[in-house]
């Protein structure tokens, strides 16, 4: 009956009115809900200011109703100290790749973390260069096959993957750092909660936050949509463990 | 009373940056301009604004990128080796119509080089660096005071334009004193947050996004013909030279900067000589005043070109010149400054006694 109906889902108001570009089965746009969902949540919508990256999310700013700019390869934490600098009040928030956070941009996102000033850092951690076609990442596994390592990684050549958010915790200015995986509902509600304590440093003033979020990309992976969720279940998450590495007094 | 004040030129251009509207400012240690973000971090938090030391030149820029994004007057000032790490960023400030100010030390090269005054970057500055078809508005003031006038002048055409505006000087002009006067001051509650900036919706009822990626090629040929337009308008309407002593003048030196400054002296020695030369001294080396120096196709029997650099700014000349006139040329590198009586005579060995 009518008068008994209630709307519990619907689409986010900082979310635009459009379709995305993602491959079917690829999580960014679980991540992107979760942003659109909780700039609504927190009524951030108006002060929010989203920095993109080059890689598969480079038209990020296409799918939100909320103000954003569009950063060389690397460089969306230090755009972001920029656009934050001369707004404090505003919401920045930077979205990153494994390849733009951890390979070029290495020293945008440790200098921003060791400045700790409030921006947060979205990181999308699917342990390859998707857009460009699969080629080997920083965050790339041992024995993982890729174009550019197509016998598989080693650590001879290669060197070892990199976990970034272990590493950043390892610094005083961050107030909030975390893993999480968006393999599932239940890993996706958690998701949801690390990013709001990490949306929530920044807006409580406290500093630095960024959640790396363990995601697929079944393109490249050439597996299914669920291969590519068990994938990050039985595979990745043994060498990236989710968890919160860094809780600054005050992060709720 | 006079209001001139004795100053280094790398901390008057800063001082004249913050009179000029500047309250951003975003860089990284290189000799020889250091003294420019060193006056600039214990500056700008007096007058309400902020200093960034970025971990390097790569961050400097993007940092400028993210503050002009949002419509904020805002710098950064490198020398020749961090500003080839700026390229990325400039080429994507360009790309993105958005305004902000560098001011290049130029020191010798290539690679690591010296730290004396040089003019080796002329090509970097005027012609490209980074990547795609774009212009930069550069300034070449030949003395402090020129270069404290100038930043108002850049931060302004910068705003008008949306353009990246440099201001080129070198190690000499840097590290020098002269007395400066700061004329203008510019009331920054006085200026307005552009329309296009990315500051939060706060009721807007669209959302700002600025961005250098357009996807499709036929979109990505319009997006470049609005910049062609604006870049003609600019070559229209700004290009600025300094004539001097050319007024009966058979001969002209063409130099710019540090070296127009030591040129004035070759001038005034060839004048007490009885030789009729002047000097023609782009102030604006983009657009190129090819306009001005045309005027005097038939009136010189010929021009010097004097550079602390190899036929950079000769490639000008000569573009906007081609046969006209016999044209010589003069110019010393890695950081070695000619005296005025060593361009007098490499002019003479060119030109003969001038009479």
């Amino acid at each position: 009956m009518a008068e008994q109906m209630k709307v519990i889902y619907e689409r986010p108001r900082s979310w635009a009115d459009k379709v995305t570009h993602y491959c079917p089965g690829c999580t960014h746009g679980v991540a992107h809900r979760l942003i659109a969902e909780l700039v609504d949540e927190m009524g951030l919508l108006d002060k929010t200011i989203g920095v993109w990256p080059v890689g598969c999310s480079v038209l990020g700013y296409e799918y939100f109703a909320f103000d954003s700019v569009e950063a060389a390869h690397g460089r969306a934490p230090a755009m972001a100290t920029g656009i934050k600098v001369t707004n404090p009040d505003n919401f920045v928030f930077a979205y990153q790749g494994d390849g733009d956070i951890a390979s070029i941009g290495m020293a945008e996102i440790v200098h921003a973390a060791a400045r700790g000033w409030p921006i947060t850092v979205i990181f999308i951690n699917n342990g390859n260069y998707g857009m460009t076609g699969g080629q080997m990442a920083p965050t790339t596994l041992l024995g993982q096959k890729t174009t550019t390592s197509p016998l598989g990684r080693t650590s001879q050549t290669n060197g070892f993957p990199i976990r970034v958010a272990e590493m950043l915790a390892q610094l005083d200015g961050p107030a909030y750092i975390a893993r999480v995986s968006l393999d599932s509902p239940a890993n996706i509600r958690k998701a949801k909660s690390a990013m709001r304590k990490a949306f929530n440093a920044q807006v409580r003033g406290i500093g630095f936050s960024l959640v790396e979020c363990l995601s697929t990309c079944p393109t490249n992976w050439k597996l299914t949509p669920v291969e590519s969720m068990e994938r990050v279940r039985k595979e990745v998450m043994p060498y990236f463990p989710l968890g919160e590495f860094k809780v600054a007094l005050g992060v709720l | 009373m006079s209001d001139k004040v004795l100053m280094k030129g790398a901390e008057a251009l800063a001082e004249g940056a913050i009179q000029a509207g500047c309250r951003y400012y975003f860089g990284y240690p290189i000799t020889p301009q250091n003294e420019t973000p060193e006056y600039m971090s214990r500056r700008l938090p007096e007058v309400g604004g902020r200093f960034v030391q970025a971990e390097s030149e790569v961050a400097s820029i993007n940092m400028v990128y993210g503050a002009a994004c949002a419509g904020v007057r805002v710098m950064t000032s490198s020398s020749s080796p961090g500003i080839s790490l700026m390229q990325e960023g400039i080429s994507y400030i360009s790309g993105s119509n958005v305004p902000c100010v560098i001011m290049n030390a130029m020191r010798g090269g290539p690679g690591l080089g010296n730290i004396a005054p040089a003019q080796a970057d002329y090509f970097q500055a005027v012609k490209g660096g980074g990547n795609g078809d774009y212009r930069r508005i550069v300034l070449a003031p030949s003395s402090i005071q020129e270069g404290v006038d100038l930043l108002v002048d850049a931060f302004e055409l910068a705003d008008k334009y949306r353009m990246v505006v440099m201001i080129i000087v070198d190690g000499l002009i840097a590290q020098m004193m002269e007395p400066v006067e700061f004329k203008t001051r510019i009331d920054v509650s006085t200026l307005k947050t552009p329309e296009w900036a990315t500051v939060g919706r706060h009721g807007r009822d669209h959302a700002n996004v600025i961005t250098s990626l357009t996807l499709d090629a036929a979109g990505l040929e319009q997006w470049n013909l609005k910049l062609q337009a604006k870049y003609a308008q600019v070559e229209r309407t700004e290009s600025r030279i300094e004539e001097y002593q050319m007024d009966d003048a058979d001969y002209a030196i063409i130099a710019y900067g540090t070296m127009a400054r030591i040129a004035k002296t070759t001038v005034r020695i060839a004048r007490a000589k009885g030789v009729k030369l002047g000097l023609l001294r782009p102030i604006t080396v983009w657009p190129f005043p090819a306009k001005q120096i045309q005027t005097y196709v038939g009136k010189l029997k010929g021009t010097l070109t004097v550079e602390l650099a190899y036929r950079q700014l000769f490639e000008d000349v000569r573009l906007a010149l081609c046969d006209k006139m016999p044209l010589g040329w003069y110019g010393r590198g890695g950081g070695v400054v000619p005296g005025p009586q060593e361009i007098l005579a490499a002019f003479e060995e060119q030109f003969g006694k001038g009479r």
